[in-house]
């Protein structure tokens, strides 16, 4: 895709803050979550997790469990007996259910299918689990240790230099320049070790599918996830049949945020229902959501920036050793790509490590990998700033990346928002109204995001009422059914109502990928607008032929065909309703549809003021004021970019002040429910202003860029540099939890 | 599993005696959480809201008597038990959200004989005392007595809480609780204070008392840090005497919710908080 | 095992059920009654999204047991719009965006509905302490509290 997709154009519909389709189900209760369906002859699953954090499985006795009345199917490692091809869906094997060894604290390790909760319940205590308990490691640092205990034997790869312990994946290196000349022209240089705890997605839904799968080899299967198509490839492999035999329907999604990226019960209830040729419907608890489900990477990260008395830096660098949980994936190598993202950099040198741990394998999280990188850069950024005496936001503006910056992870940027979102920050009222008052301090932080396109199918029918039914393949995780309606009626020329937006199964479209990278509003609206413009194209021969003259000598204006200038007839504009309506006499059914590997995504930059109040007596924090800002290109729905700014906010302030995972001596989650897992709540939280950029995106027809993500890049950083001028110390470990701020201040007391 | 609920209190306690393994229901805030979680099996569970009375809050000789089945939320609802007892009434209603507080009952909060019961303190502060119902009559306890150790109370099989009695406030006195947690709602007290006081004529602090939560395996009356009180105005050299007396009261323990330090430091500065807030009150300066 | 019967008004209508010891009044809901509004998100009263008004008390139904309705009244999110008409509060969630998954939405407008019924007049402070119990994810809670807070003054205006 091309970066010349842009068009600037007068728009009547996109940028409307309009009802959402979904909107009246939603605050009536009627619409259906993961949860919310049953089959006839349904079967209660559950699943038996491991209750230590490494072990061998030396044996499963799963006898008196099938034995027990009521309970129709028992599944173990041992029924999967198909052999994932790819490395990666192996290790999706292997965390659904445990092979030879459970690896965390909650991995599955059985499960069972049975008449009722109770029984099934039952029947879990009857399943004879011999573990040889193994020693465990949970903490980055110590698990890339060469005496570390082993997860995986003969997984490393070759990046990784020799003296790390088998944990250690993968190694991954960025940069230019000469980093060790940069520090040598530097007359300060800071540098600094930051941790941050994992934290969870925290999506109020716990996982929930309900599946069927018969005798003749074909399956059903509904669920919540953030990508049914996904979810269809993941399972048909790991159960060893044809893709087009599985069928799956996305509920509603109560929250995702990255989590749904994956399966967990999904392949395991198919297995159920094979087993026992019924119906089958999993849920998990929020304990087993926070045990076994996608938290985030735990993180140690090393900074060192050096800059020169007028201001400018002249060297990065930066270490990101991520823990990932039991499995391999790339949050280390995401966030040394991300972390000097915002700067223009000679001299940069930036390595990412991948480091698995005795805990439950990492899911995406928000621009995975991203919001500690920032958290540490962008504190090191502060000081510095504080060193020079210069403004935060003047000293980043001296060093911002722009149009024609080779950024620090490889690329040259093309037109970027991040000058324009720092001057809007420094010319808010919140950053130009002195913070008065004890104990209290002003925080600033920028963040960066990628953005993905990535495959994207949809159709869009013309009904003979001229009505649009539109159908495309992401479950809508924050209004998303809006935006492509506003963007259909936008292009088709017609009032939004009459669009109708529907989530369609993987039967019905072409390969969607995951409603991940922040891609839907981009990419499947850009196929979206295309689909239009085919259906357009479509109706523009319907009018043609009816008049008799060339298709070149229609065009589409307002919603209706009229002749393109004098030279092509005399003729009345045809409605988009009027040509529904003759579709059946003019050639038949009349449909636009687009299919595409979308690219030119285009990145984001955001930043964040944040002001503090800290207790110095007791370590509590207090966040008086608020406000974001960010790039979004084109927002289509404001009230919703504003809603993905205002949450991913709060997740970055929950991340910053109170939440983590907190694991004993025995390797065992201490905080598996939300009394003590501690997300935000309303009273926590001032209102969360914000302030969208629109500078376009030249790789979407309206400028659309995501917006999903990047609003939870800047919080951590943004908190931490508002606490530590609050409390006169500087804070460098995640969460800012009252015990650890107190023990801060009391030291820095002496 | 059975579940009855008997209208009588000499019913309730005839079927607790009845079962090694019953539950009583009164709020549910706990007992339900625990049952999904499977951490208990009871074969029988008692529900004693329907029995006549339970549910009440009455004026008695002078104090107040407040049942089993009343909810947090109706104690807040209630001005003149507010007015007599707004640290009790605090602590009470700190516990759980909105939602939580339509349900739990302070006597649940007291029988679960967690260690950082919020409704805990201020009733030891006020020298309250339950009113036991078993199978071999009643008998009224000290609340202080009923808690043991983590989820161990000192009732015996087949006996209940009918209702607490709290004493009569009598004048110039007042009570304050304060806990804290990590965020502003939703937690359970890292530490909790209350600080129940009776002035003398002239002003000066007649009776006292500190009483802590979440600092030990159960209630601790940190009785140096009252002692500290008496004969003062609360004054700043008092509060930081008590403010010290009541951290060395403190032993808790590290977990999830706080390390040794933080809360023995923090023990202290609620301590004093609330014993101006309690003296405040005691005054009639604030309500 | 046995069930046991249970006999209760939800919604206004009067209904029957059976029920094991052990089911909660959410499990009965969404389960026997079908009525999959209440969402179960934490099953320990930790998030609110099961919330349902009990004999007029803003509960969570998840810590309730399904043999405590017996004789009781229940009030479900099913019940809150008369018929075609959403209450103000549903088409204000609507129309100010305060819902981005819809999966607590439920459970706020029950709450919210009852705080708005005590106190028609609240400051964003009591909104936001009343909701502490509702958990959110998506919105960081700025879009619902302010629908909350101009429903009441349309409310007000309107009385």
């Amino acid at each position: 895709m091309a970066k010349d997709e842009f068009q600037t154009r007068q728009f009547k519909v996109v940028g409307t803050r309009v009802p959402r389709p979904d909107g009246v189900d939603k605050v009536t209760g009627r619409a259906r979550y993961g949860a919310d369906i049953t089959a006839p002859g349904m079967l209660t699953g559950l699943c038996l997790r491991s209750p230590h954090a490494h072990a061998r499985i030396k044996s499963i006795d799963t006898s008196a469990a099938e034995a027990m009345k009521g309970v129709k199917a028992v599944v173990t490692r041992a029924d999967f007996t198909a052999e994932p091809e790819g490395g990666e869906n192996r290790d999706v094997l292997d965390n659904v259910m445990a092979g030879e060894k459970a690896l965390y604290d909650g991995h599955t390790v059985a499960a069972v299918a049975a008449t009722s909760r109770s029984v099934a319940r039952a029947a879990l205590k009857a399943i004879k689990v011999d573990y040889e308990v193994l020693p465990h490691v949970i903490d980055v640092d110590e698990a890339m240790k060469p005496d570390a205990p082993v997860l995986h034997e003969g997984r490393q790869q070759e990046s990784v230099p020799e003296g790390y312990s088998q944990n250690v994946l993968a190694r991954s290196q960025y940069g230019h320049g000469d980093v060790d000349k940069g520090f040598e022209e530097a007359d300060i240089v800071i540098e600094r070790h930051f941790t941050t705890a994992a934290t969870h997605q925290g999506y109020i839904e716990p996982h929930a599918c309900l599946a069927t799968m018969g005798g003749d080899g074909k399956a059903d299967l509904w669920c919540c996830t953030q990508g049914h198509y996904h979810v269809r490839d993941t399972c048909a492999e790991l159960l060893g049949m044809d893709t087009g035999q599985l069928k799956v329907t996305s509920s509603e999604i109560g929250g995702g945020f990255g989590g749904k990226t994956t399966v967990f019960l999904e392949p395991v209830a198919l297995m159920l229902s094979k087993k026992s040729g019924k119906p089958v419907k999993m849920t998990m608890s929020r304990d087993e959501v926070l045990r076994a489900s996608g938290p985030t990477a735990s993180t140690s990260v090393s900074i060192k920036i050096g800059v020169r008395k007028d201001g400018r830096i002249t060297a990065g660098w930066g270490d990101f050793r991520y823990q990932n949980g039991a499995f391999e994936a790339m949050n280390g190598a995401l966030g040394a790509m991300c972390g000097f993202a915002p700067y223009d950099l000679e001299n940069v040198r930036t390595t990412g490590w991948e480091v698995v741990t005795n805990r439950p394998k990492a899911a995406a999280y928000r621009a995975p990998g991203a919001p500690m990188a920032a958290f540490a850069v962008e504190s090191v950024i502060d000081e510095l700033a504080g060193e020079l005496g210069m403004d935060p936001i003047d000293f980043r503006l001296m060093n911002a990346a722009d149009e024609g910056t080779k950024a620090a992870y490889g690329p040259t940027y093309p037109a970027i928002g991040l000058k324009a979102v720092l001057e809007a920050a420094k010319d808010h009222p919140h950053w130009n109204t002195p913070l008065e008052g004890e104990n209290r301090g002003r925080g600033f932080a920028v963040g960066f995001w990628f953005n993905f396109g990535g495959n994207t199918s949809v159709s869009l029918m013309i009904n003979g009422d001229g009505t649009v039914s539109l159908s495309e393949g992401n479950p809508d995780i924050g209004g998303s059914r809006a935006s492509m309606s506003m963007m259909a009626a936008e292009e088709l020329g017609i009032p939004y109502e009459l669009v109708r937006c529907t989530i369609a199964d993987t039967a019905s479209l072409g390969q969607n990928d995951v409603t991940d990278g922040s891609r839907v509003t981009f990419a499947v609206g850009l196929a979206t607008i295309k689909a239009a413009r085919h259906a357009i194209d479509i109706m523009k021969a319907r009018a043609a032929k009816i008049w008799g003259i060339d298709e070149e000598a229609v065009e589409w204006v307002d919603g209706a065909a009229q002749p393109a200038g004098p030279n092509a007839g005399k003729f009345e504009p045809m409605t988009l309703k009027e040509i529904a309506a003759l579709a059946s006499n003019t050639g038949g059914p009349i449909a636009g549809h687009f299919e595409v590997n979308a690219e030119g995504a285009g990145v984001s930059f955001g930043a964040h003021i944040a002001d503090t109040e800290v207790d110095p007596e007791t370590g509590a924090v207090k966040v008086l004021r608020y406000t974001a800002f960010q790039d979004a290109g084109k927002a289509v729905h404001p009230d919703y970019v504003e809603g993905q700014m205002q949450g991913g906010a709060v997740q970055g302030i929950g991340w910053a002040l109170n939440e983590e995972y907190i694991y004993g001596e025995d390797g065992i989650l201490q905080n598996p429910g939300y009394l003590d897992y501690r997300i935000p709540v309303a009273s926590d939280l001032p209102m969360i202003d914000t302030k969208i950029l629109e500078i376009p995106n030249p790789g979407h027809p309206y400028g659309v860029r995501g917006v999903g993500e990047t609003g939870i890049v800047p919080p951590l950083a943004t908190l931490a540099n508002a606490v530590s001028r609050a409390a006169g110390v500087r804070m460098t470990s995640l969460p800012m939890s009252p015990p650890k701020l107190l023990a801060a201040i009391k030291a820095s007391k002496g | 599993m059975r579940f009855e609920s008997p209208t009588s209190p000499e019913d309730a306690a005839r079927l607790l005696a009845a079962s090694e393994n019953a539950r009583v229901l009164a709020g549910g805030t706990d007992l339900l959480v625990r049952l999904r979680a499977g951490h208990l099996e009871p074969d029988m569970i008692v529900d004693i809201k329907r029995i006549a009375g339970i549910g009440d809050i009455t004026s008695e000789e002078g104090g107040w008597r407040i049942g089993a089945g009343v909810s947090c939320a109706a104690m807040n609802e209630h001005d003149a038990l507010k007015a007599d007892y707004p640290g009790i009434v605090e602590g009470a209603e700190l516990i759980g959200s909105t939602q939580v507080q339509g349900r739990c009952t302070m006597i649940g909060n007291l029988c679960n004989a967690g260690p950082a019961a919020d409704s805990v303190p201020a009733m030891v502060a006020a020298g309250a005392t339950a009113h036991v119902v078993g199978p071999k009559g009643t008998r009224e306890v000290p609340v202080f007595d009923i808690p043991e150790s983590p989820g161990k109370t000192s009732l015996a099989n087949g006996e209940f809480i009918a209702s607490v009695y709290l004493p009569p406030r009598g004048l110039r006195g007042g009570d304050a609780y304060l806990r804290f947690i990590p965020r502003t709602e939703m937690d359970i007290a890292a530490v909790g204070c209350a600080v129940n006081l009776s002035l003398a004529d002239d002003g000066t602090v007649e009776a006292a008392a500190v009483v802590l939560g979440a600092v030990g395996p159960k209630v601790i009356k940190a009785e140096q840090a009252a002692a500290t009180l008496i004969g003062t105005t609360c004054d700043e050299t008092a509060l930081a005497a008590c403010a010290e007396a009541a951290t060395a009261a403190a032993t808790p323990i590290d977990d999830k919710r706080g390390t040794i330090e933080f809360r023995k430091d923090v023990t202290g500065v609620l301590a004093r908080r609330a014993a101006r807030i309690a003296y405040a009150r005691a005054k009639g300066e604030t309500s | 095992m046995s069930r046991i019967h249970v006999t209760t008004t939800i919604n206004g209508d009067e209904t029957e059920y059976l029920c094991e010891p052990q089911d909660t009044l959410l499990d009965v809901l969404r389960d026997e009654l079908d009525l999959t509004g209440s969402k179960e998100g934490c099953a320990s009263g930790d998030c609110g999204a099961c919330s349902i008004m009990l004999d007029g008390r803003l509960v969570c139904s998840c810590l309730v047991l399904g043999a405590e309705a017996e004789g009781r009244s229940v009030e479900t999110i099913e019940g809150m719009a008369k018929g075609e008409e959403l209450h103000p509060l549903q088409q204000a969630f609507i129309d100010k965006a305060a819902l981005q998954c819809g999966i607590c939405t439920p459970g706020i407008l029950v709450a919210a509905k009852d705080l708005l019924e005590r106190n028609p007049d609240p400051t964003e402070e009591e909104v936001r302490y009343w909701l502490a119990g509702n958990l959110c994810r998506c919105t960081g809670y700025d879009k619902i509290i302010r629908a909350v807070l101009d429903t009441a003054a349309d409310m007000r205006g309107a009385a």
